[in-house]
């Protein structure tokens, strides 16, 4: 398979900014986009969790369109989609096949006199429209691996040569529907969560979206660029709702990425993992990491600056893992203070350069889903 | 190197209260039965002893049928790959935990109900059942794309991701459902393609 899949160009919108330079910054000086929440719409105490700004949002939209009838989540997802674009003038998006990652989608449309727009394919339509798209774009709902997916999705189609350009659209928003979900489970963190930490208590929840462009040619004049060379899923085929004791839809998700990028485990220079802050998908990812041999490698989790942001979180890792690479930086893991995990792990303390060729990035789910990637730099 | 072929196996649809397996009627019920007794009784057929179906809901229980229906006694490999589509998602459970919490006086969301209000559980369900340990990939569609089913279908195929696969559409929206799944593998009747794919969904 000679055809390679290259990370191109990204937006990120989230709390820490409209662009992924914007988000970098905030990354780099150890910047949390969560905050404690006083909403009754959407918890009936104060929470934390990081949350868009509504009038931001509606100042940014101003400067691309005037549509009014679109949810929070489509401005959002059509604010990085449009934003990607007009960065990439030879980015042509009505060539491109477009894939549209989200967990919930518009489900605070339940709520509403349009309960309608909560189906995905209208979500996937509505994109569509604004967008002026000959076809409708693929909508891939797999719980919080969602962005992950998508982009390994994304690779494959382009490695087989089923297309040369793909758009990774993900996204998901705040909503009483998810918050009342993970307080009925107890997983919310009374404050913002921390990562793989022993005072860890449970997820902070998050809203953002993401657009990726993944592509079989680049035009970059940078000395390198980033390609995916190996991805894997499996299921643990063990719980719905709790993940494996033994880690194994993660072990055996990292073990065969790594063998189609055709890498020994002691290659990987960093990893950006899932690290939800609950207690047992952090001990879960710990075990599957040293099982699989890659637990010396430094590594971190970004729900401490963007809360857990369901089926965009991969999405956006992958994005925060390429320009990590071609920066040569390691982000710190915000929120961690002492290891709370029963194996080790070199959690990232403190924003660091470092010189970085290889990088893993994996997500965990609900359903017991699992995902590895790997992203290497390549000269030019 | 020639590419490998690929064939639809086996195939079953259940649709209008009636369990269909590789083109015959193995089951029927009237259609007045309400949708929770049509799947007890899809159930009883099955001769299983399986307490977790009891917990799932709808949408996972027609997943599930559907695949004990298909596989019938067969060991499938580990590496049995399951690509779904719907056009609903998990909107049926959605509603519940919806309305579990419109009402702050009466404020009562259960996480037994939330955690089935994502499509892919549904996929965990029939991997725990089958001990499949690859690839779950839930996709949604206004309609039955058997187009890119099957095209995303041979990527995994063609690419050695899986070694067989369970595809095709459970929906279920309310009390409206639509079941139509396909066992893809080296051996089978059917050529695997999206034409074929369509005419065995629209036979019933």
């Amino acid at each position: 398979m000679s055809r390679q899949a290259y990370l191109v160009a990204d937006t990120i919108v989230s709390p820490l900014g409209f662009s992924t330079s914007e988000n970098l910054e905030s990354l780099r000086n150890h910047q949390t986009g969560i905050t404690a929440v006083h909403d009754p719409t959407l918890w009936a105490d104060t929470f934390y969790a990081a949350r868009i700004q509504n009038d931001q949002l509606q100042a940014a939209w101003q400067q691309i369109a005037t549509n009014t009838d679109l949810t929070k989540l489509e401005k959002m997802m059509l604010l990085a989609v449009c934003k990607l674009a007009k960065e990439n003038p030879s980015l042509d998006l009505t060539t491109a096949k477009i894939i549209i990652a989200t967990t919930k989608g518009n489900i605070d449309a339940l709520a509403t006199a349009h309960p309608e727009k909560a189906y995905l394919h209208n979500l996937a339509k509505q994109l569509q429209n604004f967008l002026a798209l000959p076809a409708t774009p693929l909508v891939v709902s797999n719980a919080c691996i969602s962005g992950g997916l998508a982009i390994a999705v994304a690779k494959r189609m382009i490695q087989a040569a089923q297309c040369d350009d793909v758009v990774v659209i993900g996204g998901d928003i705040l909503s009483s529907f998810t918050t009342s979900g993970f307080f009925s489970f107890q997983a919310v963190s009374p404050q913002a969560c921390k990562p793989f930490c022993k005072h860890r208590s449970g997820v902070s929840l998050g809203e953002a979206a993401a657009a990726l462009w993944v592509s079989a040619t680049h035009s970059t004049t940078n000395e390198s660029v980033v390609a995916l060379t190996g991805d894997a899923t499996a299921n643990d085929a063990n719980h719905i709702s709790g993940p494996s004791r033994t880690g194994e839809g993660l072990y055996i998700s990292i073990q065969k990425a790594l063998d189609e990028a055709n890498l020994m485990s002691d290659q990987i220079d960093y990893i950006s993992a899932h690290g939800t802050a609950t207690p047992f998908n952090d001990e879960m990812e710990a075990i599957a990491f040293n099982r699989a041999g890659v637990a010396t490698a430094p590594v971190n989790s970004l729900k401490g600056y963007y809360g857990h942001t369901l089926g965009a979180s991969a999405l956006i890792e992958t994005i925060i893992a390429k320009h990590a690479l071609l920066e040569n930086e390691l982000i710190a893991s915000l929120g961690f203070q002492e290891l709370g995990v029963s194996q080790p792990l070199a959690i990232i303390t403190s924003y660091q350069k470092q010189s970085l060729q290889r990088v893993l990035k994996t997500a965990s789910g609900f359903g017991g889903c699992n995902v590895a990637l790997v992203l290497e730099k390549i000269k030019v | 190197m020639s590419t490998p072929e690929y064939y639809i196996a086996d195939y079953c649809t259940i649709r209008h209260h009636k369990v269909y397996r590789n083109g015959s009627c193995t089951y029927t019920a009237p259609s007045s039965m309400p949708l929770k007794e049509f799947t007890k009784g899809v159930y009883s057929t099955l001769e299983i002893q399986y307490p977790k179906f009891y917990k799932m809901d709808t949408l996972s229980k027609l997943g599930f049928l559907a695949t004990e229906i298909l596989v019938e006694k067969q060991q499938l490999p580990v590496e049995t790959a399951l690509v779904i589509a719907n056009s609903a998602a998990s909107l049926d459970t959605d509603r519940k935990h919806q309305a579990s919490i419109v009402d702050p006086t009466n404020f009562y969301p259960s996480p037994a109900t939330f955690v089935y209000t994502l499509p892919n559980i549904m996929l965990g369900e029939i991997s725990i059942r089958h001990q499949l340990k690859s690839e779950n990939a839930f996709w949604i569609s206004e309609q039955f794309d058997a187009q890119w089913i099957t095209s995303y279908a041979q990527l995994l195929l063609q690419s050695h991701k899986a070694e067989k696969i369970i595809c095709g559409w459970v929906d279920l929206d309310t009390d409206k459902y639509d079941v139509f799944l396909a066992l893809i593998s080296k051996q089978g009747k059917h050529p695997f393609t999206a034409a074929t794919l369509n005419k065995l969904y629209v036979e019933h």
